[in-house]
């Protein structure tokens, strides 16, 4: 077995919120646990799909690894070196290696950059060295990797469908040759038709490419077709880490049986089943 | 008789850029009690064609064609005739239930305004009836929670106001217009659950518009899938999903993954089928 490429441990992120039943004249906080101890491994070349209700920390919790929110304690080893106490410097050249994928592909995108200085820009950061005509060069031969025109270089975000933006979007991760991709509800925003395409996109290309990825998603069906292993998160905390198939045929946690028994399946007569088995759940619950 | 029979409805709006065709001759029938799915991508036209219904249509859009209520032509009638049908006869519920509820009134005014409005009701016979109907849809602790704020209340408990809201009048006609696309899947059963109930409960038929697939084959007798503003495919929900039989509704199908089944590459929706092909 070889060493994960990145490793986790007990990682929390916790925010100062106004407690509303305080009372008295001096405003008094209380702390928001959004991550509260979560740990885990992740191999080279791996999918791990996270999962969980909106609010459940699954972003947070991603953000905190690459330092786009501070965490409050922890470590997030990245081969061997712990990111949390890395310095900006080394931490700017650890980012070449980890790249992310937003949610919203539009609002990702800087509407007054053309599609080719967008994905170009990582490498103005991290290659300062490289010349104009070689970067145009990436950028072009990125493009055709995302299944896009590379004549459409020069064409601004609002040109694109959401698809395509999305597209753009994951050029711009790829183009540093990054070993991990965060991905945070990357295809929750496309219509089904193109979630295909996009979702078929990162597979091939991460098979092709051999990078890791973290797969952040609230659609458990996604995640399970994409992921070699799932973990549940819940409050902030890991309820439940496995692969796709023991997740999904065996799940140990309330709230991931919960979750299963909620997603809708595409067929009338399984979906009906499934309404009665939670119809039954709820009126034991109550009773 | 059908409660409501939409014949050739056509959407259009008048832009600076032309005339864009939304909605193209859709036709449906649906029974008293019953449930139809409108079925579609960002753009089909399926919200389209229920503002079309509704006479909800901004200034530019033209709406054409027949739709009978219990047999009465309600397409562009007049704003106050219109009123007249709304809440009463046919209520919406929309995607985000906080734009459509004001954050500035208690539930308990939003909830009675409508009561009085439409029932004539007295302030504490509405206040009554507010407090059953939040009861319905399953709000713990109604008596209390009337006097909240929407922002007090959780997403789902929102949309179970919002459901309360619609239903007040005791409609005979729900058009919801993606009711749980903004919420988790978790609380998307519980609402969807809920809205089946209060179906038989209230005896009344759902028009169900959404994009996803899955919400269809729980809930709904008929489906109608839409495609650029045109019915691709229109048919008992059961024979739909078991032998689809327009392309579109196939690639539809199969392009979602699945919970229950395990692939190595989701299949891509193919639109050969459009003469030229997607552009």
């Amino acid at each position: 077995m070889s060493e994960p490429i990145l490793s986790v441990k007990d990682m929390k992120v916790y925010f100062d919120v106004r407690d509303e039943n305080a009372s008295g004249i001096f405003s008094k906080t209380k702390k928001l646990k959004a991550v509260d101890g979560v740990s885990f491994d992740l191999m080279p070349g791996e999918t791990l799909g996270i999962v969980g209700e909106s609010g459940c920390g699954k972003s947070t919790l991603a953000r905190s690894i690459i330092r786009l929110v501070k965490a409050t304690s922890g470590e997030a080893f990245w081969m061997g070196r712990d990111l949390l106490k890395l310095s900006d410097a080394d931490m700017l050249a650890v980012r070449k290696d980890i790249q992310m994928i937003f949610q919203d592909p539009l609002a990702s995108l800087n509407p007054r950059m053309t599609c080719g200085e967008i994905i170009a820009e990582p490498l103005k950061t991290h290659f300062k060295g490289m010349g104009k005509a070689e970067r145009r060069e990436k950028v072009r031969a990125m493009l055709e990797k995302v299944g896009m025109d590379p004549a459409q270089i020069n064409r601004y975000p609002h040109e694109f469908s959401g698809g395509q933006c999305q597209r753009i979007g994951i050029a711009r991760a790829l183009i540093t040759n990054p070993k991990l991709i965060i991905c945070d509800e990357p295809v929750s925003a496309l219509d089904v038709s193109v979630q295909a395409q996009v979702v078929n996109l990162l597979m091939k290309l991460q098979d092709e490419l051999g990078i890791s990825l973290l797969f952040i998603a609230h659609d458990l069906s996604v995640v399970k077709h994409i992921s070699n292993r799932v973990m549940v998160l819940y409050f902030g905390n890991v309820v439940e880490i496995g692969t796709s198939q023991q997740i999904i045929r065996d799940p140990q946690h309330e709230y991931t049986k919960k979750l299963i028994a909620s997603v809708p399946i595409p067929d009338p007569k399984k979906e009906m089943e499934r309404r009665d088995i939670r119809r039954a759940k709820r009126a034991a619950a109550s009773a | 008789m059908s409660i409501l029979d939409v014949k050739n409805l056509s959407v259009r709006f008048e832009t600076p850029d032309g005339v864009v065709n939304a909605v193209n001759d859709v036709s449906f029938k649906l029974g008293e009690g019953k449930t139809l799915a409108i079925v579609g991508e960002s753009g089909s036209g399926k919200s389209q064609s229920a503002f079309g219904i509704m006479g909800l249509l901004p200034k530019n859009g033209h709406a054409a064609g027949s739709v009978k209520y219990l047999g009465n032509e309600i397409l562009n009638l007049p704003e106050t005739e219109m009123n007249k049908y709304r809440a009463n006869e046919i209520a919406m519920i929309f995607q985000d239930p906080m734009t459509s509820l004001n954050p500035y009134m208690r539930i308990s005014k939003q909830l009675n305004e409508v009561l009085i409005h439409h029932k004539g009701m007295s302030q504490s016979d509405a206040m009554k009836e507010s407090i059953r109907m939040l009861d319905s849809v399953q709000i713990p602790d109604a008596a209390n929670r009337v006097r909240m704020y929407p922002h007090e209340f959780s997403g789902g408990m929102r949309q179970r106001v919002m459901i309360a809201m619609a239903l007040l009048c005791r409609p005979k006609l729900l058009i919801a217009d993606e009711p749980t696309t903004a919420l988790d899947v978790t609380v998307q059963a519980e609402i969807m659950d809920l809205l089946i109930d209060l179906q038989e409960d209230f005896g009344m038929a759902i028009i169900l518009i959404t994009h996803d697939m899955g919400i269809v084959a729980g809930s709904c007798e008929d489906t109608l899938v839409m495609f650029g503003g045109n019915v691709m495919e229109y048919r008992p929900t059961i024979d739909l999903f078991e032998t689809p039989r327009h392309p579109y509704t196939r690639g539809l199908l199969e392009a979602v993954p699945r919970l229950d089944r395990d692939v190595d590459v989701l299949s891509t929706v193919s639109y050969d089928f459009l003469v030229g092909g997607k552009t």
